[in-house]
């Protein structure tokens, strides 16, 4: 356990709110896909809230996110509206995309979360693009790219990664080693043993692997790498080890996992741990209480406002091909 | 007035947009250093520096990915695909990614990006180096394309491109970097989704692309010494495409005839063939034919190639069969 005296209560307990609100939101939107009202899949990270949350309060407001498909819980930390989100996942009038996106492509660029990419490491390049911009236009901001273990394997990861470490671009990628691609262990496919990690020297990069269970952890990494690509040291790698509680997406019940490799990643359980630390830290139990008590209540309101939405506009299904804000491929 | 290669067309157009704008930058493979595979860059790293000339690896997926990154958050690249057939290794960034980002997120995303690519063939380089790949582009929602024929045009549709805020894809036809034309002095600005009569002719409209345009623009004078006159349309944008030009031209002919660089099926001849006679049937007087690449991968072996692309006499005789 870390007790870094520079990590506040008021830090901590934002830290917490966080995690809780993503662990609250995504039990909730499973409920939502069992009784049919979120259609088409989801991908939760139930177990994974650490490192979102972690890394969300250490970026500044200005840095830019980019998400995979499993990327709820990346636009519950730049605080995008829940009742957006959800609106979304139920392809609502109401949705962050007047539901033309969905599930797996979250994207609020107000909130600096430039977006959920679904094809497996497309994104890689992307943010190494922003990041490009932030060196071009010296704005001190930071590309933060979160993707699964599987995605170490695809030429696109590799591309990315020596792009940004020639021109030391101020950006960061972050893989959420959860030791499962769909249902495949990454291990079964991968030629070394840590996916991430293992690759960083072929790019001049430090090794880090990091416990992404640990919020505590997961802040002050993700600070130290922020810090130094906004100081123009270039980017890192940073491999978050961590496990999903559920599926790989929809009902999945995840049965080719042996049941003891779940029960110790289960006792591991980054929110519950948390809150014992901050127990343990001397935080009375009712200020926890009342944080719970106001995200459970959030949540159940941003489902009542998207259940309530009416579906989208049908004038929609035409609207912002282009920029000018129709589909007209001709005159 | 300066006469100009399509090349030097090309580095004209960057320039002109690079000292317009500070946000636009070129990122691709040789383009610094090496002037680019095709010499269309040179000059352009020792006017503008290695920060907005920057020399990538060969890394396709990274530098149409960055393209993308650097576009949505408030820069111009202009980014280079040496051959157009490379595409195939980048695919996903241009066809799932770039192309429907402002669709799927509500038109929070706006692309301002152009990517410049040699396509087509002529150059006896073989199948993977040689293919016209517009059709490709021109199949995906989203994505704007444009093939300019001449040292002009390159100059004013490379410059709409940039400033347009949409993704372009710009082809450059390689058989044509040699070929040479006048190019205003000042600045040239075009419009994109624009077609150009090239040639005014009262018997049959012949519509081409690129490479095609020259050749069909012979074909019709060898025609005219045996009394047919044809009209010839640069269509010069695939999207958004110039329906109405070809529907008038139509209308005053009766004939239509699309020259096609592309492997027959699917090619964009395909869709204008559909329009035309969905909205103009009763203005044709006689089938509308396309003139192809036939439907093979390029061979290398220069007999060869000048056979399986559209010559002038080629469409020459297509033409004079169907109403000569
Ligand atoms: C290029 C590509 N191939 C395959 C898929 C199908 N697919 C979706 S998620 C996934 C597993 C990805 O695993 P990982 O990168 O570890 O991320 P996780 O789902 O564990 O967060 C696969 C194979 C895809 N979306 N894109
Ligand atoms: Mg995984």
């Amino acid at each position: 356990m870390r007790t870094d005296p520079s990590v506040g209560l008021e830090t901590r307990l934002a830290l917490y709110e966080t995690m809780y609100r993503i662990r609250t939101f995504e039990k909730r939107a499973y409920d939502l896909f069992l009784s049919g009202l979120v259609k088409g899949t989801s991908h939760l990270s139930l177990g994974q809230e650490a490192i979102a949350a972690g890394f969300g309060e250490a970026m500044r407001e200005d840095d830019w996110s980019f998400a995979t498909y499993r990327g709820h819980a990346h636009a519950l930390a730049r605080r995008v509206p829940m009742a957006a989100i959800m609106g979304e996942l139920m392809g609502r009038a109401c949705g962050l995309m007047a539901g033309k996106g969905g599930s797996m492509h979250l994207t609020s660029v107000e909130h600096h979360m430039m977006g959920s990419y679904a094809i497996v490491g497309a994104h890689l390049p992307i943010a190494a693009g922003a990041a490009l911009t932030a060196q071009q236009l010296g704005t001190g901001q930071v590309a933060v790219c979160f993707f699964g273990d599987g995605a170490t394997n695809i030429g696109a990861f590799h591309e990315a990664l020596n792009l940004a470490a020639v021109w030391r671009l101020p950006v960061v990628f972050v893989c959420e080693n959860n030791l499962y691609m769909e249902y495949t262990p990454i291990a079964a496919v991968t030629a070394v043993p840590r996916p991430a990690a293992d690759r960083a020297s072929a790019y001049g990069l430090e090794p880090i692997v990091v416990d992404g269970n640990d919020a505590d952890v997961v802040l002050e990494t993700a600070a130290r790498v922020l810090d130094r690509a906004r100081s123009g040291e270039g980017p890192s790698l940073v491999e978050a080890l961590t496990y999903r509680h559920g599926g790989h997406s929809r009902a999945d019940p995840g049965k080719y996992r042996p049941d003891d490799e779940v029960a110790t990643w289960l006792a591991r359980d980054p929110v519950l741990r948390y809150r014992e630390r901050l127990l343990d830290g001397g935080l009375e139990a009712g200020v926890i209480e009342g944080v719970e008590r106001a995200v459970d209540d959030a949540v159940a309101e941003a489902t009542e406002a998207a259940r309530s939405s009416p579906p989208p506009d049908p004038d929609l299904l035409y609207r912002d091909v282009f920029a000018d804000g129709g589909a007209s491929w001709r005159n | 007035m300066a006469q100009l290669t399509y090349r030097e067309a090309v580095a004209r157009g960057i320039t002109q947009e690079m000292e317009r704008d500070p946000t636009v930058l070129l990122i691709g493979e040789d383009v610094g250093a090496a002037g680019g595979a095709f010499k269309a860059t040179v000059g352009l790293l020792e006017r503008f520096g290695p920060a907005r000339v920057r020399d990538t690896p060969i890394a396709e997926q990274a530098i149409i990915g960055a393209a993308m990154g650097a576009a949505m958050t408030g820069l111009r690249p202009i980014a280079e695909i040496m051959f157009s057939d490379f595409f195939a290794v980048c695919w996903d960034l241009v066809a799932n990614q770039i192309a429907k980002t402002r669709y799927m997120t509500n038109g929070q995303v706006t692309l301002p990006l152009v990517i410049r690519s040699g396509n087509g063939g002529g150059s006896r380089f073989g199948a993977q180096h040689s293919q016209s790949v517009e059709s490709w582009a021109m199949a995906i929602p989203g994505l704007k394309v444009v093939a300019p024929s001449t040292p002009t045009d390159v100059v004013g549709l490379l410059a709409a491109a940039v400033r347009d805020p949409d993704p372009v894809l710009f082809f450059e036809q390689k058989s044509l970097y040699a070929t040479k034309g006048e190019v205003p002095d000042g600045e040239v600005v075009d419009e994109l989704g624009t077609a150009k009569v090239v040639r005014q002719g009262s018997d049959a409209t012949i519509v081409a692309l690129a490479a095609m345009v020259p050749r069909a623009v012979a074909a019709a004078s060898e025609l005219a010494g045996e009394g047919i006159e044809a009209t010839v349309i640069d269509l010069r944008s695939l999207v958004p495409l110039d329906v109405s030009t070809v529907a008038a031209s139509v209308a005053a002919t009766g004939h239509l005839f699309t020259v096609e660089e592309n492997p027959r099926l699917c090619g964009w001849g395909a869709e204008l063939t559909s329009v035309v006679a969905d909205e103009c049937f009763y203005d044709l007087d006689g089938p509308i034919v396309r003139v192809t690449t036939p439907h093979v991968p390029l061979p290398a072996a220069d007999a060869l190639e000048d056979l399986a692309l559209p010559s002038p006499s080629l469409i020459a005789d297509t033409v004079r069969r169907r109403i000569g």
